[in-house]
């Protein structure tokens, strides 16, 4: 890393500058947000930015084929993360049924 | 000297973040969701340009195409709950209590600390170091497929995505009981234009998925890709109101739930013995074997995310439950 001269734009540092981005919103928004719709949704922000990072780390350059280990593990992620998705919606319509039950 | 494409892929990066910015911030929540499913597609774009492929259609079908729907579905059911459902400025629906100021500084300070690390780890990382692409392509011939991301998952790291079907298979269990008893949101009445485009496309569809599990052996594609563009069968299918889940089909949906898993532990236990260990497949019959269980996943998958969508637990409602 040379701090002096102005690094090279490359397909990976521009993706992995913004995968950075994306997680660090998806983070605030999980914090700073009261309503859990929106808490869930910057979670899914999280996951994709480091899947970003992932598919980043794999990438090779334009002849060389990028490493399959990091893409099997973003796809678990996927896959796992829409799982988590649907339990936490399902939770939330719960919560909202049984707080309008008892507010009525 | 600049490669053309870079001015699109930093166009592409700034609309990802911007777009992800604008879906946490804006008011409507309806809104709010189509930006995220426009961010996710795009997030995939990003990720062809990355040379991935398969990452990129897992996401656009699964992260970006179910997540959607599952997302659009609750927000109707809380609008239905909380009785704004025909109101047009239905905005948020958690009412929000003022949060102490520290809280707010704390949180924040927190955020930076964690982004400021990523991009030190990230900046500061060799660009180029070695990773597992000269292990896989030097095993490739034994892993009886030719698309390395298939051999990956199906193959040389199979145990990994055993467990991943194992956490769909308790999710769908998990919604089903939190769900249970839960009266649903009437569904919106769909219109005729809605029937047609729903008999148009659904063989298509199916056409769509069935390629993308068959062509996973040896180009991007795959049983994960294939199973969310067939459980997107199942959505229109239940959307349209063609198929309308009945209490008799429990029994079937939970053998559909547990098929694949049951196919992939069955298949490693299988070919496990006589010096080999589980998921060891013997080279002759290896490409066999990952295609049974490829397929019988497909249909677990495509299933499981259907029944996610629909959520609660098909059941006999009690008349006053059905009015209520």
């Amino acid at each position: 890393m040379m701090f002096g001269t102005m690094p090279q734009l490359t397909p990976d540092l521009i993706y992995g500058v913004a995968g950075i981005a994306v997680f660090a919103i998806g983070l605030v928004g999980a914090l700073c947000t009261q309503d859990r719709l929106r808490r869930v949704l910057a979670l899914k922000l999280c996951s994709v930015g480091a899947g970003f990072l992932l598919v980043v780390a794999a990438w090779r350059g334009p002849p060389a084929a990028p490493d399959p280990v990091p893409h099997a593990l973003v796809i678990t992620g996927i896959v796992v993360m829409v799982s988590a998705t649907a339990v936490a919606l399902a939770l939330i319509r719960r919560l909202q049924t049984l707080e309008t039950e008892d507010d009525t | 000297m600049t490669d053309p494409v870079i001015i699109f892929d930093l166009l592409l990066a700034a609309a990802v973040v911007a777009l992800a910015v604008a879906s946490l911030s804006v008011r409507d929540l309806f809104v709010a969701i189509v930006l995220f499913i426009t961010f996710g597609l795009l997030s995939a774009l990003s990720w062809v340009r990355l040379a991935a492929p398969d990452v990129a259609l897992a996401e656009a079908a699964i992260g970006t195409g179910v997540t959607g729907a599952l997302l659009l579905k609750t927000l109707r059911h809380l609008r239905y709950v909380s009785g704004t459902l025909d109101r047009a400025e239905a905005l948020s629906v958690t009412p929000a209590a003022p949060v102490p100021a520290p809280v707010i500084w704390a949180n924040a300070a927190f955020c930076g600390l964690v982004t400021l690390g990523l991009a030190v780890a990230f900046l500061g990382a060799p660009r180029s170091g070695p990773g597992f692409d000269a292990l896989v392509a030097e095993a490739m011939p034994a892993s009886g497929v030719d698309h390395p991301v298939t051999a990956v998952l199906l193959n040389f790291r199979a145990y990994d995505t055993l467990m991943e079907v194992v956490v769909l298979l308790a999710a769908v269990i998990a919604v089903w009981q939190i769900e249970r008893g839960l009266s649903d949101a009437p569904a919106p009445v769909l219109g005729a234009v809605w029937e047609g485009f729903a008999r148009l496309t659904l063989p298509a569809i199916v056409v769509v998925g069935t390629y993308l599990l068959w062509k996973g052996a040896e180009a991007p594609g795959g049983a994960f890709q294939g199973g969310a563009v067939l459980a997107a069968v199942g959505l229109l299918l239940l959307l349209s109101r063609l198929y309308v889940p009945q209490p008799s089909h429990r029994g079937v949906a939970r053998w559909a739930f547990v098929l694949g898993t049951g196919a992939f532990a069955g298949v490693a236990l299988l070919v496990a013995g006589g010096g080999r260990v589980a998921f060891e497949y013997p080279p002759e019959h290896a490409k066999t074997l990952i295609l049974l269980i490829e397929g019988l996943v497909t249909i677990s998958i495509a299933v499981t995310l259907a029944a996610l969508f629909h959520g609660r637990e098909p059941v006999a409602l009690r008349s006053d439950r059905g009015r209520a």
